[in-house]
This record gives structure tokens, C-alpha cells and sequence, in this order.
């Protein structure tokens, strides 16, 4: 990856694979990411950022969210935590939502970043349009909110509500490198995020790469290819100032 | 071999994001006409492949060869 350019990588709290049945386990996994593997990355001359959250997959469980939750500032606090993510919504239940909100707020009480992922396949229309209307009850800034995984379906309701909208590529499940770059042609590029995924189901961090070659070939200019692919996470992630990675020009 | 219900859950996922991409190539293709202004001078690639869909849209191949009919209908355009 770094042999690619990749500068560095933004690890959202995630789900393991199973559904943790304790708050400590959720600690020492914030204690992972938050200081292992950043040295871990620095290795290779890859930044490692983190966020923290409980993940929607486990929201359900309320009394685990709330424990999690009473001890997230103190990871918030660590010099490589961008903010609080990924929560959002999965199934949309209600136990979901009340952990989406109880995220956001306090995010905001925090004044942190917020990474946010919307349902895959079936629920993603549906599950959106959730994410919006319980953003649109809370006070909220939205230049601090990136809604993860939007797709030609969902992604003007996430501008037009002023966000920043992600496009997290995917092999098979998700949003794919040409149909990123067919949004990108589509969409004012100023809100537009794109990265790649490493987790526990079908995922490639190469299709970043694959969008960026397929961006070029239609004829997209280097510097256009940094401001998406760099520049873009710079200024979003860049609100932080532990993110110290700035924009770049490419003198040609 | 695959049961019947194998088949469908080992492959569904994979076969809608290949239509994902052939729906997105379409959008691809209407996007470039409007800001181009025109059309291609040859459009036979683009209503073989509306073809090709039309033959899969039939849900009963009782010969199980849908993909030799597609290919059979590919080879038409050079």
C-alpha cells in the first residue's frame, strides 16, 4: 500500500467478526487501534488513524453501548483518534437508532468527527433516509459528519442535506471502482470521500487504486486525482488536528 | 454440485453486482451522449447488449444454455 502512495489509513471501530458480550473487551480493542497499531503502520510509513464507537452490528446490546460509551473520551483523546466511528445503522432497529444518537451527541458534546455507515443491500434506501431523519432532529454540524457507504441511490439526499458523503469500494457487496468514478463525473466532488476497506467479509483495499486508474483513464487530470483521492480526506479529516497530512499540489 | 438454494446464495451476490455494472456502464454511455450532444456513430455494442439482457430476462431455459446463447449472440458483433 504505501509502495502504491497510500499515505495513511482511518481504522473505524469495527465489528470483530462476533458480537462482544463485554465493555472491556471493547477498551482493550480501543487500546489496540489507538496505540499498537499505529506503530505498527509506521513500519511500513503508513499513519494509522482510529475511530472509536460501538459498532451498529452490536448496538442492540443497550447496557454494553451505554458502558462503552461513558468510557469513550478517554480514547478521544488519544493523538491518533480522529473521532467517533463507525456507528450508524445496520437493521434500523430502535436499540440502533437510540446508539446512533447517543453517538452523535456525544461527538458534538466532544466537538469530534463523526464517521457514520449506512445499511448494506436490502436496507441501504431505507436505512439512509434514517440516518438523515435522526441527524435532521439533532443539533448537529454537518461539515463534521461523513455518511459512509452511499451509492447511486442514496447519495443526493446525503448532499443536498450538506454532509460529507463516502464511498467505501467494495469487491462484490458495495460501492465498486468504475461506479465510484461515474458518481465522481455526476456529483459536485467538494463532499466526496473515497477509500477502501480491509475487514472481516469480501474486501480489497486495492480497489482504492483500481478507482484512481480508472478515473485517469477517462481522462481526469493528476491534480483532479488529488484533490478526490487526497485532498478531499485532508480537509474532511483535517477539521481534527491531530490530522496533520495537508492538501497537495502536483507541479506538472 | 450446488443444490438449487446453494446456487442462488453462493452466487446472487456476485451476479447482481455484475448487473450493478452493466446497468452503470449503460448510465455511462446516456451521461456521455447528453454532454456530448450526440450519439456513437456505431451503436451496434450497446443494443447487442440490450439483446443479450432480453435473452436472459427469459426465466425459462430449459437447456440450460444461456450463456452458449449469448455467446453465440456476442459473436455477431466484430
Amino acid at each position: 500500500m504505501a509502495m502504491s502512495g497510500v499515505v495513511a489509513v482511518c481504522e473505524p471501530a469495527f465489528w470483530a467478526g462476533f458480537d462482544r458480550r463485554h465493555p472491556e473487551t471493547f477498551i482493550d480493542y480501543f487500546a489496540q487501534i489507538s496505540e499498537f497499531e499505529p506503530t505498527r503502520a509506521a513500519e511500513f510509513g503508513i499513519r494509522h488513524y482510529c475511530w472509536v464507537a460501538v459498532n451498529p452490528k452490536e448496538a442492540e446490546n443497550r447496557e454494553l453501548t451505554e458502558e462503552v460509551l461513558r468510557q469513550m473520551p478517554e480514547f478521544l483523546e488519544k493523538p491518533t483518534c480522529l473521532g467517533v466511528g463507525e456507528t450508524g445503522l445496520h437493521k434500523s432497529t430502535a436499540n440502533e437508532i437510540e446508539s446512533l444518537q447517543a453517538h452523535v451527541e456525544l461527538a458534538m458534546k466532544h466537538d469530534q468527527l463523526v464517521l457514520i455507515h449506512t445499511p448494506h443491500l436490502s436496507d441501504k434506501a431505507h436505512g439512509t433516509k434514517t440516518v438523515l431523519e435522526v441527524l435532521a432532529g439533532m443539533d448537529v454540524n454537518p461539515d463534521k459528519i461523513w455518511i459512509d457507504h452511499v451509492e447511486e441511490q442514496t447519495i443526493e439526499p446525503v448532499l443536498d442535506a450538506g454532509y460529507w458523503a463516502g464511498m467505501t469500494l467494495y469487491p462484490v457487496t458495495k460501492c465498486s471502482p468504475r461506479r465510484a468514478v461515474d458518481i465522481l463525473e455526476k456529483y459536485p466532488r467538494e463532499r466526496l470521500l473515497v477509500n477502501s476497506s480491509a475487514d472481516w467479509g469480501p474486501s480489497d483495499p486495492f480497489t482504492l487504486q483500481e478507482s484512481i486508474v480508472e478515473f485517469r483513464r477517462r481522462g481526469h487530470s493528476l491534480q483532479d486525482a488529488v484533490e478526490i483521492y487526497h485532498n478531499n480526506p485532508c480537509r474532511f479529516l483535517g477539521q481534527n488536528p491531530k490530522w496533520d497530512i495537508k492538501p497537495i499540489t502536483i507541479s506538472e | 454440485m450446488l443444490s438449487p438454494q446453494k446456487t442462488l446464495d453462493t452466487y446472487y451476490l456476485e451476479a447482481r453486482r455484475d448487473l450493478l455494472e452493466v446497468a452503470a456502464m449503460l448510465d455511462r454511455y446516456d451521461q456521455s451522449v447528453k454532454r456530448d450532444g450526440e450519439k456513437a456513430q456505431d451503436e451496434s455494442k450497446r443494443f447487442s447488449l440490450l439483446k443479450a439482457m432480453e435473452i436472459l430476462s427469459n426465466p425459462d431455459h430449459p437447456s440450460a444454455n444461456r450463456a452458449e446463447q449469448l455467446l453465440n449472440h456476442f459473436s455477431e458483433i466484430s
